[in-house]
């Protein structure tokens, strides 16, 4: 079999530290010895692109998992999942899970004093389409209070995971809302070294997703890490 | 050859709430039918730089099938895709930061040049405190391949044994996973 084609590595000034302080969980969860630089094998080149479950229309709408309708401001997101060399990643799992809009999530753990709402859960998922497009109904997430340090806050966001052609490709990551004032006080967010590259997670309002008379539009498109070449290019 | 465009998207923690989120049909377990080859049990702990269990962890595993064979189109070898059988597992750690999958045995894969590379799960760990995954690997301890595997090649010494499962039953397997500290895994810059 011939050597596979291996992807970028990751963007130094765009991904995170494992031990970054000001996040103080980090303290005992990074690695203190150094890590191996692993060349992409065919085990990394390669990952679950088929049989991601059966997704239906309804894990694409969170307003619409209920018997009655979510309180909240609702709102569309929609965007591109590509990678670095603008291609899109077409037929992909997106999935989103988020609080609902006073802050609080559907989890046990969560002890935050905020109310549930019986008609959000908060979580979807979706493939993207052909051009590497996904769009999901949901309402706006609420901010919520965290231990991390005295009146810590977290801006308010939506937790995203996607997979990509490779397992080389998985991603988790966080959308924001432009303009929040807790970025500037949120380790989470201020854990990617470069400014720039913060921005690149928060969506932005977008008129023409709009719906008149019914939700807001906010786009996010999402980069993966491309390759130099691509298999039928070879 | 196209120039590069587009800056990556920054990762970012999968926190403590990501239970109800990522449900994922089979979840831990990747036998779907008929699969072939040996069934095993792979399992194991999340431990912290304290020496604490970890019970918000999240393990993903990716793997070939009992043949060797990627369920992918960029594995070209001539050898069948098992339909008994998804090569994707996810699990969380429980409140003792165990994780536990249910699998078969898979072959050797090829490796760069003409290496095979001994059986293994490429393994990526998601948590709380954790800003970006990272990624391990689990080989088996009674594979005779092992000390030829390239990517174990690669690992310091002392430290291999750290990526290698102890065989604890006729088809179970343990390896805990070591975030920081004594006996720290091995993580990759990939
Ligand atoms: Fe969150």
């Amino acid at each position: 079999m011939a050597d596979v084609i291996p992807y970028n590595r990751e963007e130094k000034s765009a991904q995170p530290p494992s031990l970054y302080m000001p996040y103080k969980s980090t303290e005992f969860r990074a690695p203190k010895q150094p890590l191996v630089i692993l060349p992409h094998t065919l085990s990394e080149v390669t990952g679950p692109v088929y049989g991601h479950g059966r997704v239906l229309p309804i894990d694409a709408d969170l307003t619409k998992q209920h018997a009655g309708e979510p309180l909240g401001e609702r709102i569309v997101v929609s965007g591109k999942v590509l990678d670095e060399n603008g291609r899109p990643v077409s037929n992909t799992l997106v999935e989103v899970w988020q609080c609902n809009a006073a802050g609080r999530y559907i989890h046990a753990r969560d002890q935050h004093p905020a109310p549930l709402d019986p008609n959000f859960s908060g979580a979807g998922r979706v493939v993207t389409d052909a051009e590497g497009n996904y769009k999901f109904t949901t309402i706006k997430p609420g901010a919520y209070p965290w231990r991390n340090h005295p009146n810590a806050w977290r801006p308010a966001h939506i937790h995203f995971s996607l997979f990509g052609p490779s397992f080389i490709n998985r991603l988790v990551t966080q959308m924001y809302f432009p303009g929040d004032p807790l970025f500037a006080f949120d380790p989470i967010y201020q854990g990617i070294p470069d400014v720039k590259a913060r921005e690149r997670m928060v969506s932005r309002f977008d008129m023409d997703t709009t719906v008149p008379e019914w939700a807001l539009g906010y786009k996010f498109d999402i980069v993966l890490r491309g390759r130099n070449a691509t298999p039928m290019e070879d | 050859m196209s120039k590069q465009r587009f800056g990556q998207t920054p990762s970012q923690t999968v926190g403590p709430f990501f239970h109800f989120g990522l449900p994922y049909e089979n979840d831990n377990n990747l036998i779907v039918g008929d699969a072939q080859g040996q069934r095993i049990v792979v399992e194991g702990r999340v431990i912290d730089g304290q020496g604490e269990p970890v019970p918000d962890c999240m393990l993903e595993i990716w793997q070939a099938n009992a043949a060797g064979k990627y369920d992918h189109p960029e594995d070209t070898q001539d050898k069948s895709v098992d339909r008994g059988f998804h090569g994707f597992g996810r699990c969380s750690t429980d409140k003792d930061g165990i994780f536990r999958f249910h699998t078969v045995k898979p072959g050797a894969v090829p490796g760069p040049g003409n290496t095979l590379q001994a059986p293994h799960l490429v393994t990526f760990v998601f948590g709380r405190g954790m800003l970006k995954q990272l990624l391990t690997r689990i080989y088996f301890e009674d594979e005779a391949h092992n000390v030829n595997d390239p990517v174990l090649g690669l690992v310091p010494n002392a430290r291999r044994s750290t990526l290698i499962a102890g065989k604890t039953g006729p088809a179970t397997y343990k390896l805990d996973i070591v975030l920081q500290g004594n006996g720290e895994t091995v993580f990759f810059d990939y």
